[in-house]
């Protein structure tokens, strides 16, 4: 499965309530196993190492991405794209870091690029069980 | 996702006996066995799976809540349960805090959608601060449950 390394796009803008910078990027969930629980914590912990407010916006959906219990409320699965958003003074840093987070998988196992697979499984692309769907494909609901 | 789709009412504990991380674990994993959602034979073998999960990072998220959980070839639909423990457990938690509230999750390695959101639904649920504190209190498994049916009533099935 061909990786989909996609070039950041961040862009800032000052936030207009705070006049604080604010930084935003979209990221893709690239993890088969989706934004669980061990990469929700990591994305937490960055997070709250980081002054800024961080918060990610899903389609329907915007959470405090210093929660790890915000961050699991979006469920998101394997090809959501989330866009993230930092603003305060150092939000150029905490954007750039959790884009790194989001662009190593969370050093996952398992990630859609990974040629390595634990053992058992060997899903051959294209199987079409219902709801676990290993492809990114996004969905483009509004 | 609603608990009632996944969680194993016979499988409720509101007073565990286990003061440790494993020995919660172990409790909860034993009360699936004894409600028939797994089998006895692969108790040790989802323990195990579960306590290397933890080995990667606790699954204790903080406000005494823990989710410990594992991807196990040995079930075919996700199944959980829940277990309160009054006393509360060390659990390595982001906090450091105790754990008295426990959602356990054993989940098909092919579904990670439904894991997910049963994350969600119970993520979702524990940002109700009076949920969660109720649920510490129950004194019964049928409090718990009954908290959970209420929960889903209230909760926007997604």
């Amino acid at each position: 499965m061909a990786s989909h390394l996609e070039q950041p796009s961040v862009s800032s803008e000052r936030d207009e309530a705070t006049m604080q910078e604010k930084f935003t990027r979209e990221v893709v969930v690239g993890m088969q196993q989706g934004l669980h629980a061990r990469p929700a914590d990591q994305l937490a912990r960055e997070a709250r190492k980081w002054q800024s407010r961080i918060e990610l916006v899903a389609k329907s959906q915007r959470v405090d991405g210093k929660s790890i219990l915000e961050v699991l409320t979006l469920a998101a699965e394997s090809g959501t794209r989330l866009v993230v958003e930092a603003t305060g003074p150092d939000a150029r840093e905490a954007i750039n870091a959790i884009g790194r987070l989001f662009e190593q998988n969370f050093n996952e196992f398992g990630s859609t690029e990974s040629g390595l697979h634990e053992s058992g499984l060997h899903d051959s692309g294209s199987h079409s069980s219902g709801a676990g769907q290993p492809a990114p494909a996004p969905e483009s609901t509004g | 996702m609603k608990f009632s789709d996944f969680m194993a009412v016979d499988a409720i504990r509101s007073n565990v006996s286990a003061s440790s991380k494993e020995g919660v674990i172990r409790e909860m994993a034993a009360a699936l066995v004894d409600a028939g959602k797994i089998a006895a034979g692969d108790l040790e073998s989802i323990v195990r799976a579960i306590m290397k999960r933890e080995d990667l990072g606790s699954t204790g998220i903080g406000r005494g809540v823990a989710v410990p959980h594992t991807k196990h070839p040995s079930v075919d639909r996700l199944v959980g349960t829940v277990a309160v423990s009054h006393e509360g457990i060390g659990f390595d938690s982001l906090d450091g805090e105790p754990v008295q509230l426990f959602f356990l999750l054993v989940s098909p390695p092919d579904r990670p959608g439904d894991h997910l959101r049963a994350l969600e639904n119970i993520s979702r649920q524990l940002r109700d601060e009076s949920f969660c504190g109720e649920l510490k209190a129950a004194q019964t498994p049928v409090d718990i449950q009954r908290l959970l049916v209420e929960a889903d009533g209230h909760g926007v099935a997604s």
